[in-house]
This record gives structure tokens, sequence and C-alpha cells, in this order.
């Protein structure tokens, strides 16, 4: 077995050390070390952006992501994206909008929605659709999620 | 996942060292989104992983002296279409990359890996080979460079032995008056493999007639194949739908795909020549609007 090392990263702003094996996902360590349970493993090959994070600000699938990469890196994940126990208005609007049923999927798509309103504030449907295909749902069809993260956007509500 | 070791060194020297020790079976990772994939499913089997992106040439991205592009090995997809001058120059590049994967794969998903992996449904494959694209390689006895278009020697397959590392695809300078597309047809809207793919570059002389034409297929043989035939019918001729349908059809005799679960051999070819037909028509339209 290969040996496990000690890895800084700096996770949802607080500077954290983990111990991983070189085998072991970000996906693995976020939720089995670090107790961030919030990332979902879906599919685990990169398919449904479940396990979504920000990783230097771009959303990546953790689970392809080796946690030994992770190493001085800055990390996000949907625990650190309310503030001060105040959800964020995506989150309130993903709640307020009904933009969720089972929610498996939601942490993923409100990491990747955080990511492109951190980028462009106000984006189109299309745009909204076109950055939002690497997370799959298979409850909603999708028109309640666009609808959230427009009102977020536009500050209306969902 | 399967027990390996991971080493991320921070030369191209150094990298070529572990990948050439016979005491490992080395694999390489930049960005990751097929081989953690690969060996999570242990369709390839590792004892060491070499993490490449902590090379300072692999991760370089720009203009070179003479206006053409070098872009590292470990480079990802989304700092390519974010650079407005790669924009500019290299459209074909950039339409292959913003579709490759979601914006996660993007994020990490290196055209290098998207070359090495040598699928033959590869996105960034037919724009590298319409620009004429060079792979410089690293091995043990030194570095060696080559065209982008023998880079893949069949399904999954390359040219690089033991020891070799891709160091960078480096883009030759662009006419002024030349334009270029890349389109695939998916039945999804996005995230899925190509069914067929076109790449289609065209240059422009001072009367509009086009001087030169390169037109590489996806997707519809072992490795991106070129439509010689319907280049050479472009050539001296003025832009029209009418000859773009022509070459459309002339592209569809060079395609030998299979039958598989994304489509038939029928259907593919049907493809190659819609695909041919549209990228031409954009190809043509972005080397007009250079030259107004």
């Amino acid at each position: 077995m290969a040996k496990k090392k000690l890895i800084s990263a700096k996770i949802n702003g607080e500077p954290r050390e983990f111990a991983c094996e070189p085998r072991q996902s970000l996906l693995e360590v976020l939720r089995d070390s670090l107790q961030l349970t919030g990332a979902k493993e879906g599919c685990n090959n990169g398919n449904c952006g479940a396990c979504t994070v920000l990783l230097n600000g771009e959303p990546v699938v953790s689970c392809l992501v080796l946690a030994l990469e992770a190493e001085g890196a800055e990390i996000e994940t949907v625990e650190g994206i309310a503030a001060g126990g105040q959800l964020q208005p995506l989150q309130q609007c993903f709640l307020e909008g009904a933009a969720l049923q089972c929610g498996v999927c939601t942490p993923g798509f409100l990491m990747t929605a955080k990511a492109l309103l951190d980028r462009v504030p106000h984006p189109s449907e299309a745009e909204i659709r076109f950055q939002l295909a690497g997370n799959l749902c298979r409850c909603t069809g999708y028109d309640k999620i666009v609808r959230a993260v427009q009102a977020a956007a536009e500050g209306t509500n969902p | 996942m399967q027990d390996f070791d991971y080493a991320a060194p921070i030369s191209t020297h150094e990298a070529v060292q572990l990948l050439a020790d016979p005491g490992h079976k080395a694999v390489v990772l930049a960005g990751g989104t097929d081989i953690l994939v690969l060996l999570r499913e242990r369709r390839r089997r590792a004892t060491l992983v070499v993490d490449v992106k902590k090379i300072a040439e692999l991760n370089e991205l720009a203009m070179t002296a003479d206006g053409g592009l070098f872009l590292g090995a470990a480079v990802p997809c989304s700092r390519i279409y974010r650079e407005a001058a790669i924009t500019e120059k290299y459209a074909a590049l950039v339409d292959a990359t913003k579709i490759i994967g979601g914006w996660q794969i993007q994020s990490r998903a290196t055209v290098g890996g998207n070359l090495c992996n040598a699928s033959p449904a590869a996105d960034s494959i037919p724009p590298l080979a319409i620009y004429d694209a060079v792979a410089e390689i690293a091995g043990p006895n030194g570095r060696r460079q080559m065209p982008v278009a023998d880079f893949c020697s069949g399904v999954g397959k390359n040219v690089m032995a033991r020891g070799d590392l891709l160091v960078a695809i480096i883009l030759p300078p662009i006419e002024a008056r030349s334009g270029a597309a890349f389109q695939r047809f998916i039945p999804r809207n996005e995230m899925d493999i190509a069914v067929a793919s076109a790449a289609s570059l065209v240059e422009l002389d001072d009367q509009g007639i086009i001087c030169k034409a390169r037109i590489v297929l996806g997707a519809v043989a072992t490795t991106a194949v070129r439509a010689s035939h319907a280049e050479e019918a472009l050539v001296g001729q003025p832009p029209s739908d009418e000859l773009f349908a022509q070459a459309g059809a002339l592209a569809e005799r060079s395609a030998r795909p299979i039958d598989d679960m994304r489509g038939t051999i029928e259907y593919r070819k049907h493809l190659c020549g819609v695909l041919t037909r549209r990228t031409l028509a954009i190809a043509v339209e972005r080397a007009q609007s250079k030259t107004q």
C-alpha cells in the first residue's frame, strides 16, 4: 500500500490538513475524512456533476481529482457558501423556487451556478443551460433550476 | 481505486526519468478526466502516477515570436477559450475546447491529453490537424517534433514510446485572410461523444478566391482523416453554397466509419457531408470578417 501523505489546503476559507493515500479522490477525502458530505457521489466517473466543488475558483468534479492534487489549493464546497448561517441568494432561490426534489444533484448545481454568477453576474438563459450542462438532475426537468439561477442573478422571486 | 504511488516532478527531465524507470508502471496525469476513470475501472494499471501539472513549460500558453501558438500539454481547455487572441486566430480549436465535456471537465481536461488518448472521436484533433499543428515530445533520447496528423496510430494508440512525454503542441502562424471552424454531431445538446465531426480551414486570396483548404473529419475512421479530394475541389474557386455542398459530397467519400451504438456507416457518412458544408460556410465567414 502506498504511504499516506499529509496535505495542506484552504477549504472554505480555513486552512486544513489531512492525510490521504495517493489513490484517494478529493471527493472521498472531503466526505470520509473531513466530514464535508455536501458533495455527493453520483456516477464517480465525471458525468453527473453531483460532486462539483470549486478548485482555485474553477468548478471541477471532485471524483476526478486526486486529493493529493489539492496541496496548496483553495477549495470551496457547498458547506462554505452560506455565510453566518444565512443562505446565499442562490440557495434561497433554489429553496423558494422548488428547484430540487430528491436533492442529490443540488450541491453540485449550486457550486457550478455560483462559479457562473461569480464570472457572469447576469447570464442569459442559454448561457445558464450551457454552463450547467455538466450537472445532471433526474427529477426536476431543469426548468426550475434555470429559473432559480436567473432569479438569484436578477434579485427577483423564482 | 487500485493502489499507486504519486509523483509531481517540476521538470520535464525528471518526469521523463520517472516515466522511463523500468521499476514502475507509470502513467501521466494531466487533467485526469480520462486516466483517473481508466485507473478506477481497472482498464489501465499503474504503480506510479506522474502528475505533470507542476512542470512550467507544460503549463505555458503563449503566442510564439513568429505569431504561432505554444500550447503546453497540461493547459486545460478553459484557459484556451478564455484567451481572446486564441479565439481570434485559432477559432476552430476554441470551438472544440468549449464543447469537450461540460465546464467541470473543461477546467481540468487538456488538449494534450485529448491527443495522447487518441480516441477516434477526440474533439480537439481535427482542429489541430487543419492548423498543421506539431507535437513536441521529450524522451530518454532527447526531444523531437512531429505533425499532430501523424501522432495517433490507431484507436487509443499513439507513437510515443516508454519514457516519452508530450511537452507541447505548437500551432504555426496562420494567414491573415483565413478562417476555420469545428463542429460535431451528437444526439444530445451537450456532454456527449461525437457521432461524426469536421474541422475546416480556408484561406482567401486578394480576390476572395479560396487559395488553400483543409478539411479533417473525426469519429469516422480509426484516426482523424483528411478529406483531400474535397480540399482540392475548393482551391481556385470563389466560395458558394454549391461549392460547399460539392465539397461535402466529396468529404463523405473520405470517411471510413464503422457501425456502432452511436451511428451507422451510412449516417456517419451523411453527417460528414453536412458538417463539412457547415464548417466551410463558417470558416469562410470568419475569413471574410477579418479581411473587411
